[in-house]
């Protein structure tokens, strides 16, 4: 199927009105160097801070001198964990309802955690100041390997907790056990296979940070910060620090890159404010680039065992795994309440069979806490992983093509919706399509000959791997009565104001990291009300001025805010029509609606355009019985269902066979969200979201020595893809509307972050010939994975 | 110490520490925001500035080494308002999500074109290799310093080619 | 973002100059060349000078230049300088190569030849390169110059030769008529530090080689380099089987530690295979079969 654009008129400003490629509003100031990040807040009298972290992974602190970095002539003040207990804040809890420390108190438990917070008159000497404190600790053995994180003597790492006694978290399970082990019992093929997603960091480019200031003569704090969810944050500063919600303000200025990194409260947040409190000035906390990757929100870690059941005609039965979530120090992972291992649930992925159980152990590490982060929409991107691992190694068992187990098995449209074993209420699909569209983009015959043809003489050239991944994602979290965090419901508010002149503003509870929401949200409102886009001005990250809702995040802008967006637009249509009907003295079921414009039927000379509405709204026109005056709507959308996109990827990649070096030669991406609002935006989105695929895949991960020292703290180490390992890719597209959603539209932020590692992998593996290896595949674990000794790539390299 | 460093054309002085890195001169000394920092350890290049016309990461050059030496930031790249083609060019490519990297790119970007100006996509790939973007994927950024490349000015009948 | 601690700047006219402002500022005293290793070792506060001499400014050591039958090399050379080189490209295509994979563009246009060497990154790439083509080093005092032979220049990681009042100031290389060379990288992204990298050069005469020389790098040779395996190959034919025992010989005597790039085993079994592909690649343009 191929993209169906129907032709829309475009503005005065050569943009399209409604649905289109058009160019981003936001782009004149970036470009111009004037975007607006947290580092560029700069207020009167600010002080600058800085953050004591601990070198350690495991120990006890036995005591902290701060006396000499007080005596430095720049510092305001220095705050620990013994100054936060006066004030009740040395522990913030974190989302997922465990308590995380702020600033340590008894021990530290992981290396890079928050001890000390130095505010001084400058960046420098606060830098400066830190070398002045000295902390004395006595060093506690650590758990790293998180295989080892329940055995009985495993050092305790979690004693702040009432009658702790081990490090477990949760166990959780979904699915139908015996009838799954039943199907299990009486299959014809069982392939079982272990695997590690690793811990990865999402690693935007600009930091996190905040800026506090405590106004105490109007009792108003406001938060500068590089939040992806304003208003959680207000809420949650309101119940951690006690302080009156009414009177505290976040501004999310222009962020920088989130992926999942910018949705939690930081310890360093929370400083800044008492910072601000403590010295009546504002305060400002910016991360350097080490405490990004060793402190805040990783994703991942998850250790997987799986195994898959089958005919041996290839006809897949069941699928049952095993999970061991490593979530490091405090249980901070930001997900709905109900589902503590996000939707990893949702592992049968797109196929066809009634079998399907899983079940997950959380453990306590010494290591970082997270775990939800860069574009995983609730760790999709874990079950993903699994199931197209999974697939693949069943078709390595049978000698079978995985493209042809995959088209074997996939849902078929007419199945839609389709519940699945675990509960997914999947909205509507054509799976076949999708992939079909990917192998004729791909020409996969002709690669499979060429791959043939390369085993037959290998004399001199690299290996040559292909690999498919087909993805089921889930976005737009979500119905409120199954997901909340915090108690919060997963709801967005949205308010459309048409003035006078017909010229509109769109005020968003969510909040933009480069997705394009002042454009795409525009073209929303504009496909309603056939206005142009540019007379559509998209306000955003400011709770004072925007409606409540729970923000950017699990690709759910569009689902939710965008559907939003569109029921305010569509009841302010339906409020111009009857203001129109009243203009013209005729009945609202006179008229229809032609872009922009409510006329009589059948004398279309007769009507009235939105811009003539809304004036006459705000005039002397007398309005009917109940009808107020003015344009505007305002909605609190709460979504019935997720909505699921999908998508087939192929990776084909060249392997080096004495060095072991990876070249990824073609990645074709075909993906279906739905219509697109704006096609540009949407392949930027997935450009983006493959370009991680590959960085995960083949070089991203943060492993960790045996004394639990981070050795992926710096871009030095985490190595981010460059220009040179990302080949040019290859989009198509299907279109499946979403039934549910107002204009069909599912959301495509994170698609080809959950989609494409496993591609990689798999071409990876098909290049070796080899049925399972861990990612990433650095030169130096592609080789041993060749020789039969793979390496551990979530331990020091030994 | 006293630095005098030519910064856009423009010359200016100032009384700063020999620390002083050039990025945190450019920002917090002068208030030139547009050129950003991502790291400590000079990968990103998110803080691309030319030196004497070529470009250098300021996060790793003191500002008391530009002390004497001309500086061209991306505030420089418009003039009276109108975009450079390379910036025209990222925007009609979709070039930039976030915007966090774009000024070190175009910084890196615009002293490649004008050295080779019609670089092709391995030349530019190679060019752009030390800035880092974490939302591109780099497609459309290449696809921006081609199309730089094939529409060299902004005259408006060359834009909407 | 970090910051480096205070420091006391000077800036040197001449090399002169350098050598007695290090003289006056004392042991706490380093030189500040490109600036991209020293400069983020100060801002994660591992090294903490009590002074830095910036010698950016001295343009008489920026050059590469024939003279006689050595190619000099200016210790302020900046990385670009040596990849755009004529002189070099004619004479030796290692040093395009190598400078190819050293770091990024941005790191190369202020990166410097001298900066590089005096860093004495046990994985730094222009050591392996020198100490494949027994390059000179020339070092500067209060007192004259003397010539070190690079093989006898790093004294360990990070550790070399340079006194505190000295400075380096040239490299120079001998010319080898007819030579071919090549330089091998494996690294697990564009611009990161090698896993392992090597370097050779081949010099022809009769079909025998007069003169071979190898590099390493990343993987604790001794010297950057292995003596025996070049001892090996010299006054050889270099048939397939001569440079497979060469390389073995180089996998054996280096002592390469494990890290996140890689374990022992993979790394010896690089320095076996690049060695191998540099050598054969080398012969090749030796025997000029290679464009």
């Amino acid at each position: 199927m191929t993209a169906t654009e129907v032709p829309v008129p475009t503005s005065p400003a050569g943009n399209p009105i409604g649905f289109g490629r058009m160019l981003r509003k936001e782009d004149a100031r970036f470009l111009r160097g004037q975007g607006h990040y947290i580092d560029d807040v700069q207020l009167p009298g600010m002080l600058h801070a800085a953050i004591l972290r601990s070198s350690y992974a495991h120990a006890r602190i036995t005591g902290i001198d701060t006396s000499a970095a007080e005596a430095h002539p720049k510092v305001k003040a220095v705050i620990t964990g013994a100054t936060l207990e006066g004030l009740n804040l040395a522990w913030m809890p974190t989302l997922s309802g465990d308590v995380q420390s702020v600033l340590a108190t008894d021990k530290v438990r992981f290396q890079g955690q928050e001890v000390a917070f130095v505010i001084a008159e400058d960046e420098y000497s606060a830098r400066d100041a830190l070398e002045l404190i000295e902390v004395d600790y006595e060093p506690l053995p650590a758990v790293v390997d998180a295989r080892k994180a329940l055995e009985p003597d495993a050092p305790v790492i979690r004693d702040d907790l009432e009658g702790r006694t081990d490090n477990r978290i949760y166990d959780w399970e979904a699915g139908d056990k015996a009838a799954c082990d039943e199907v299990f019992a009486g299959a014809e093929v069982v392939v079982a296979e272990d695997m590690l997603y690793p811990r990865v960091h999402p690693a935007p480019m600009e930091t996190c940070g905040s800026v506090a200031h405590m106004d105490k003569v109007t009792g108003k704090l406001t938060v500068w910060t590089t939040t992806q969810a304003p208003h959680a944050h207000r809420t949650l500063y309101a119940i951690v620090a006690g302080l009156p919600e009414h009177k505290i303000q976040i501004i999310s200025p222009d962020i920088g890159g989130g992926f999942g990194n910018k949705v939690g409260i930081y310890p360093g947040y929370v400083c800044a404010v008492v910072g601000s409190i403590v010295t009546g000035a504002p305060v400002k906390w910016i991360e350097d680039r080490s405490e990004n990757l060793m402190s805040t929100s990783f994703a991942r870690d998850y250790h997987m065992h799986g195994e898959i059941a089958s005919t041996r005609e290839g006809k897949i039965l069941g699928l049952r795994v095993d999970v061991l979530a490593d979530h490091g120090a405090f249980n901070g992972v930001a997900q709905p309440t109900k589902y503590p291992a996000g939707f990893f649930h949702i592992f049968t992925g797109s196929y066809d069979y009634p079998a399907a159980h899983c079940h997950v152990r959380a453990v306590y590490t010494n290591k970082a806490p997270g775990g939800v982060a860069y574009a995983c929409s609730f760790r999709i991107t874990e079950a993903v992983y699994l199931v197209e691992r999974m697939v693949n190694c069943l078709a390595d068992e049978l000698g079978m093509d995985p493209a042809e187990l995959r088209m074997k098995n996939l849902l078929r449209p007419e199945q839609f919706p389709y519940t699945t074993p675990t509960g997914w209420e999947y909205d509507s699909g054509n799976y076949p399509a999708a992939l079909e569209e990917a192998m004729r983009i791909a020409g996969y015959e002709e690669l499979r000959r060429e791959q043939a043809e390369r085993r037959a003489d290998p004399a001199g050239k690299p290996l040559m791997g292909i690999g498919i991944s087909f993805f089921t994602e889930g976005v737009g979290a979500g119905p409120r009565k199954h997901m909340d965090i915090l108690g919060l419901g997963m709801a967005d508010g949205c308010e459309l104001r048409v003035h006078p002149t017909g010229k509109a503003q769109l005020r968003l509870s969510v909040q933009t990291q480069g997705q394009g929401h002042e454009t795409t949200f525009a073209q929303i409102v504009s496909h309603e009300l056939g206005i142009p886009p540019e007379d559509i001005e998209v306000i955003h990250g400011d709770t004072d001025n925007t409606p409540f809702g729970l923000g950017t995040y699990g690709s759910r802008s569009t689902p939710v805010s965008g559907a939003a967006a569109a029921v305010a637009a569509q009841r302010v249509r339906e409020k111009a029509r009857i203001i129109a009907a009243t203009a013209l003295e005729c009945s609202p079921d006179d008229l229809e609606w032609e872009l922009g414009r409510w006329q009589v039927k059948g004398d279309p000379e007769q009507g009235k355009t939105i811009p003539e509405i809304a004036f006459a709204s705000h005039g002397n026109l007398e309005l009917p019985e109940g009808v107020e005056g003015h344009l505007d709507a305002s909605v609190v959308y709460n979504p019935p269902n997720l909505t699921y996109p999908f998508g087939a990827y192929i990776c084909v990649v060249d392997v080096d066979p004495e060095t072991g070096e990876v070249k990824v030669r073609r990645f074709i991406a075909v993906d279906d969200c739905g219509p697109r609002i704006n096609p540009m935006i949407v392949e930027g989105q997935i450009h983006g979201g493959l370009a991680d695929g590959i960085g995960m895949a083949l070089m991203e991960a943060i492993a960790f020595d045996p004394e639990g020292n981070n050795l992926g703290g710096s871009f030095m180490d985490y190595l981010l893809p460059t220009s040179l390992e990302c080949p040019s890719y290859e989009l198509g597209m299907t279109v499946t509307p979403s039934p549910h959603h107002p204009i069909g539209a599912k959301g495509v932020g994170e698609s080809a972050t959950v989609g494409s590692p496993p591609a990689v992998v798999n071409a990876v593996l098909d290049a070796l010939e080899i049925r399972q290896a861990d990612m990433p595949f650095t030169p130096a674990v592609v080789w041993r994975a060749m020789q039969g000794r793979p390496l551990r790539t979530d331990l020091a390299i030994e | 110490m006293q630095v005098t460093i030519t910064v856009n054309g423009t010359e200016t002085r100032a009384e700063v520490e020999p620390r002083l890195l050039l990025v945190h001169y450019l920002r917090n000394v002068l208030g030139l925001r547009g050129t950003h920092w991502g790291c400590d350890t000079s990968n990103c290049g998110a803080c691309t500035v030319w030196l004497d016309g070529v470009p250098v990461k300021s996060c790793t050059t003191l500002a008391a080494q530009a002390d004497g030496h001309a500086v061209r930031t991306v505030e420089d790249l418009d003039s009276g308002g109108e975009l450079d083609p390379l910036q025209q060019a990222f925007m009609e490519e979709h070039g930039l999500q976030c915007g966090f990297c774009t000024p070190g790119m175009l910084m890196t970007l615009r002293a490649l074109l004008d050295r080779d100006p019609d670089p092709d996509e391995a030349t530019i790939r190679e060019a752009i290799s030390g800035n880092l973007c974490r939302c591109t994927g780099y497609e459309n950024i290449v696809r921006a310093a081609r199309h730089a490349a094939a529409h060299p000015t902004t005259a408006p009948e060359e834009i909407s080619a | 973002m970090q910051t480096p601690a205070t420091f006391h700047y000077e800036r040197a006219g001449s090399v002169e100059e350098a050598i007695s402002l290090l003289e006056r500022h004392g042991p706490e005293t380093r030189l500040l060349a490109g600036g991209h290793s020293l400069l983020p070792m100060m801002k994660i506060r591992l090294a903490s000078p009590g002074t830095l001499v910036d010698i950016n400014g001295l343009a008489e050591l920026d050059y590469i230049r024939l003279e006689g039958d050595e190619i000099a090399i200016g210790a302020l050379t900046r990385h670009t300088g040596v990849l755009d080189s004529a002189v070099l490209a004619e004479h030796y295509r290692i040093f395009a190569e190598a400078e190819r994979v050293i770091a990024d563009p941005l790191v190369r246009n202020r990166g410097t030849v001298g900066g590089s060497l005096c860093q004495a990154d046990p994985a730094e790439d222009l050591s392996a390169v020198f100490s494949a083509l027994r390059a000179d080093l020339v070092v500067a005092s209060a007192s004259g110059r003397r010539s070190v032979p690079v093989r006898e220049f790093h004294l360990g990681p990070y550790e070399t030769v340079v006194g505190e009042n000295e400075i380096l100031i040239e490299a120079r290389v001998p010319v080898r008529p007819g030579a071919g060379s090549a330089y091998e990288k494996v690294e697990r992204r564009a611009g990161d530090w090698a896993v392992a990298a090597t370097g050779a050069f081949v010099q022809l005469r009769d079909g025998l080689a007069v003169d071979v020389g190898i590099g390493l790098s990343a993987v604790g040779a001794d010297h950057h380099s292995c003596a025996e395996a070049e001892e090996q190959l010299r006054g050889r034919e270099l048939t397939p089987d001569a440079i497979a025992a060469a390389a073995a010989t180089c996998r054996d005597r280096c002592h390469p530690t494990a890290d996140q790039r890689g374990p022992v085993d993979y790394k010896r079994h690089l320095v076996e295979v690049l060695v191998t592909r540099a050598l054969t690649r080398a012969l090749e343009r030796a025997r000029g079969e290679e464009a």
